[in-house]
């Protein structure tokens, strides 16, 4: 199990990467939001899959999996959403700005 | 014991209250007479010492600072550093009287040079009584950035800015390597304190790093006493205001690396390359500054280099008394601890005749508005009094008689003859060096003061070359340099003084194993007719010819070819080095994002992979993967696929949609993992995510069909797939070698701990509650940064309301 989620974890950070490093400003927000996704994958997948009941104290069983990875990985969904809120925004604004959403047009120039 | 620390830091206390002064009460009174307060009661505070360390006591006060890192202030007072408190402080205050005329308080940022000037007074005094290595070693960094700072007080000339960046990377620059010295120290000796180092001295000198600490220290010490090859940045120095050329480029800064030199004698003393390097050094840049001086038609510059050499002569008797460590109490000992106390006797005389004629041409400057000799002579006429301080201080600088130069230039001419006949460290062979080439020196120097003298002073007065009225200079501006001249002609007459109370302690500081007692060294002008009285005619003789045919050889030296001079090295190499890291940098910082991500991916490819290699970490072991149920392979399948259609949409809402239902099987496969709260939360923000996306939707621009050139696209596959390889290895290696336990345990009795059930929700809200408040913050600053770019109007649709 874990093997085959490290794999689609690669698979999906190769994609996320590929997205970023296009032109256009909008695939690179989709990109970061998928490489989000893949390493919230990732940490949870550190912590053992599979391994116990949920981490409630309540339940009558003999082990949890682990409550690390997921105490992380809830931090790291919200400011996955407020960083992808801010870059989302970002693009509107540089494409009401400028008119194009296109990166190499939008790159800075020398003597800024 | 607080006393001393509140006399040690009033400098930087006061400096506070100095802007204070000078918007309220500069109208009435120059700030200066109230910065003069600060050295005077230092010196009248240290000068209360004098008695007891006299007499063999020594005062240490520690400060707690940093306990954890057994970084202490010790405070220190010994011989050594009670003559250079001193030095700082009585200098400083006659510089300060000086300034209060020479600076003028209608034109000049007064409050600026003064907080400077304390600074750099506070930072010195630091230097010279903390006993803690890094302590000195911050202190040592803060002179430098004072004189930085004080250079370039007339910071709209490019001189002053130019001169002070050569003067700060090249201090800094030995200041760093004195740090690298410092630590070895610290690392053989195990301890921090000098004191301690020194009585550690056995297991220091057989080490592997005492040769190297000695070389870093001692590359400290070279580039802040402006020895030879250092030495340039000391004439660009002198585009400071005269007051601070004269305190900190002849008086006390410089003098610093001397210091280090002096306190470092036992530790390093006795060994031979601390005898060559010392010795060497100080003889080369006693007759490189001598030579050079001499080219000079700037009379500030000429000082300059004439400090350079004297810095030398200085260098190279604490170098030749570094020999009484090697031979230790005795004959031949105490024969070369005359020679460490000839050093410092000189140190303090050049400290009094060089302030003297600093501020002799501070006079000039300000009364003719010239100092080039070449503009300038026969001003004895109209400026008595200040040709009578050149004179003395001149005349004292050339080591004649009655003036306090002329003692201490005996005693280095019997120093080197000493050394010459000393035959250690292959002295045997060419020690007859060492007299000769302070022979010749000494005549360069009696050259380059008679030029000083006679060349300003004496022949025709053309008041025709100047643009203003002279006159004799006001009294306030005299009362320093009489003062200084008084001194030179006292000293000379009681010698013995000065040697007793503050030179010996001083000695018995440097040179802790010799056993003396304070009257061992007598100073007196008289030894009868030796070697040192004969060399000391020949010098006179010979400089007097030379100076009288100065015009038929002066142009030898001053055409002195352009491309061998060190500065023009040095120019070249800055301005080398600029362009360079120009061109360098413009390369790659191309402001696009792309080629900035591609560096930061390719790295970690890099970095990753090849360490993974390197190190053979990938070794997999997959025999605790959990088992995989048929709706897993759906599940990531499923995933596969919506995200190749985030990727190869053509359309915008397909691809938004696509990239919700990959959250939303994120969350699917959560709920597997048995994390409920994370599947709660992921479903919640992926919705609310997608509902952004959508809200955004008719205000962004349309997905394009990718135009992108084939070399672009394989660049992109090849990067990514490599990440994803990355990844996927790391993770793979990472999940079979579990290093540690997991420290999960702990947080498993969150009911007992934190009261609550749910151990997520306990971490979050209760153990790393810190975290989710700052969380919270992080996600409040993005709502306002969304806001603001909302709200913010678009210069477009502006730009289209104005038409």
């Amino acid at each position: 199990m874990e093997t085959l989620i490290v794999i689609l974890v690669g698979i999906l950070i190769s994609i996320g990467t590929y997205l970023i490093l296009s032109r256009q400003f909008l695939r690179i927000v989709l990109g970061a939001s998928i490489v989000g996704h893949a390493v919230n994958l990732l940490l949870i997948t550190s912590g053992g899959l599979k391994t116990g009941s949920a981490p409630l104290l309540g339940e009558k069983t003999a082990g949890f999996t682990d409550a690390i990875p997921q105490a992380l990985i809830l931090t790291a969904i919200v400011i996955n959403f407020a960083v992808t809120a801010l870059v989302l925004v970002l693009c509107y604004r540089a494409y009401q700005n400028f008119g194009t959403d296109d990166m190499e047009q939008l790159r800075g120039s020398e003597h800024e | 014991m607080i006393t001393l620390y509140i006399f040690i830091f009033l400098p930087f206390i006061f400096a506070l209250l100095v802007p204070f002064l000078y918007k309220h009460l500069n109208r009435r009174a120059h700030t200066g007479w109230f910065v003069l307060l600060v050295p005077l009661s230092i010196f009248i505070y240290l000068v209360r010492y004098i008695p007891d360390v006299a007499s063999g006591a020594t005062f240490e006060y520690t400060l707690s600072w940093i306990p954890t890192f057994g970084i202490n202030i010790t405070s220190y007072i010994d011989g050594l550093g009670l003559l250079f408190g001193l030095l700082i402080t009585g200098v400083g205050s006659l510089v300060i009287i000086y300034s209060i005329f020479y600076m003028s308080k209608v034109r000049e940022a007064l409050h600026n040079f003064y907080i400077y000037l304390l600074m750099f007074m506070g930072a010195m005094l630091g230097l010279v009584f903390s006993d803690h290595l890094l302590v000195l070693y911050g202190f040592w960094e803060l002179t430098s950035v004072s004189s930085f700072l004080l250079i370039a007080y007339w910071y709209e000339r490019k001189g002053s800015r130019q001169g002070a960046l050569k003067a700060m990377m090249i201090t800094v620059f030995g200041g760093f390597g004195m740090l690298a010295g410092f630590i070895m120290l610290i690392m053989m000796g195990d301890t921090y304190s000098i004191r301690e180092i020194i009585a550690n001295i056995d297991v220091i000198q057989g080490h592997a790093l005492f040769i190297p600490a000695l070389l870093c220290i001692l590359l400290g010490a070279f580039t802040k006493s402006a020895q030879f090859p250092f030495g340039i940045w000391l004439p660009d120095a002198m585009e400071a205001p005269t007051p601070v050329s004269s305190y900190l480029h002849s008086a006390t800064m410089v003098k610093a690396g001397i210091y280090l030199v002096a306190r470092m004698t036992p530790v390093f003393g006795g060994s031979p390359v601390w005898f060559w390097l010392v010795a060497g050094i100080g003889l080369i840049t006693l007759l490189y500054g001598s030579l050079t001086a001499l080219r000079q038609t700037d009379l500030k510059a000429l000082l300059a280099y004439s400090t350079i050499s004297q810095l030398g002569l200085i260098m190279s008797l604490l170098g030749i008394g570094s020999l009484a460590v090697y031979f230790g109490p005795g004959e031949s000992g105490t024969v070369f601890t005359v020679a460490t106390f000839a050093a410092l006797f000189h140190l303090f005389n050049h400290s009094t005749f060089k302030g003297s004629l600093f501020m002799v041409v501070g006079i000039i400057d300000h009364e003719t508005g010239r100092r080039d000799i070449r503009y300038l002579g026969g001003l004895m006429q109209v400026m008595p009094i200040t040709f009578t301080i050149a004179l003395v201080g001149g005349l004292s600088m050339a080591g004649l008689p009655p003036f306090n130069g002329f003692l201490s230039k005996e005693m280095f001419f019997a120093a080197v003859n000493d050394v010459s006949q000393a035959g250690i460290f292959g002295l045997s062979k060419i020690g007859m060096l060492f007299p000769i080439i302070a022979w010749v020196a000494s005549i360069f120097t009696f050259v380059y003061c008679m030029i000083f003298i006679f060349k300003t002073f004496g022949g025709v007065y053309r008041p025709e070359k100047l643009t203003r009225k002279v006159h004799e200079a006001p009294l306030g501006m005299l009362i320093s340099p009489i003062i200084l001249g008084l001194l030179v002609v006292f000293i000379f007459f009681f010698p013995n003084v000065l040697g007793k109370y503050i030179l010996t302690p001083a000695l018995t500081s440097i040179l802790p194993m010799m056993p003396f007692t304070p009257y061992d060294v007598k100073i007196s002008a008289w030894h009868g007719l030796n070697l040192e009285l004969l060399m000391t005619f020949g010098v006179i003789a010979i400089g007097f010819i030379l100076f009288k045919t100065a015009k038929r050889w002066i142009h030898i030296v001053r055409s002195y070819p352009q491309g061998l001079m060190l500065n023009h090295w040095y120019n070249q190499g800055v301005s080398g080095t600029e362009r360079l890291s120009a061109s360098l940098t413009n390369r790659y910082m191309t402001g696009s994002l792309r080629h900035y991500l591609i560096y930061i991916f390719s790295f970690f490819v890099l970095l990753l992979l090849g360490s993974l290699l390197l190190f053979h970490g990938i070794q997999f072991d997959f025999s605790n993967n959990a088992a995989i149920s048929i709706y897993d392979i759906g599940l990531v399948i499923a995933m596969i696929i919506a995200s190749l259609t985030v990727l190869l949409a053509s359309n915008r809402i397909l691809a938004i949609v696509a990239l919700g239902a990959l959250g939303y099987m994120v969350s699917m496969f959560f709920v597997i993992f048995r994390a409920p709260d994370l599947a709660l939360t992921q479903m919640v923000v992926e919705t609310v995510t997608t509902v952004l996306f959508l809200l955004c939707f008719y205000h962004l621009p349309k997905l394009k069909k990718s135009i992108d050139r084939i070399p672009f696209k394989l660049t992109n596959l090849i990067i990514s797939v490599a990440m994803g390889l990355t990844v996927t290895l790391l993770a793979l290696a990472a999940n079979g070698h579990k290093l540690f336990e997991p420290i999960t345990a702990f947080f498993e009795n969150a009911y007992e701990l934190a009261g609550a059930k749910n151990i997520v929700n306990a971490i979050l809200v209760d153990f790393r509650g810190f975290d989710t408040m700052l969380e919270i913050s992080v996600l409040t600053i993005a709502g306002l940064g969304v806001y603001i770019l909302v709200h913010q109007r678009s210069k477009r649709r502006e730009q289209r309301e104005t038409e």
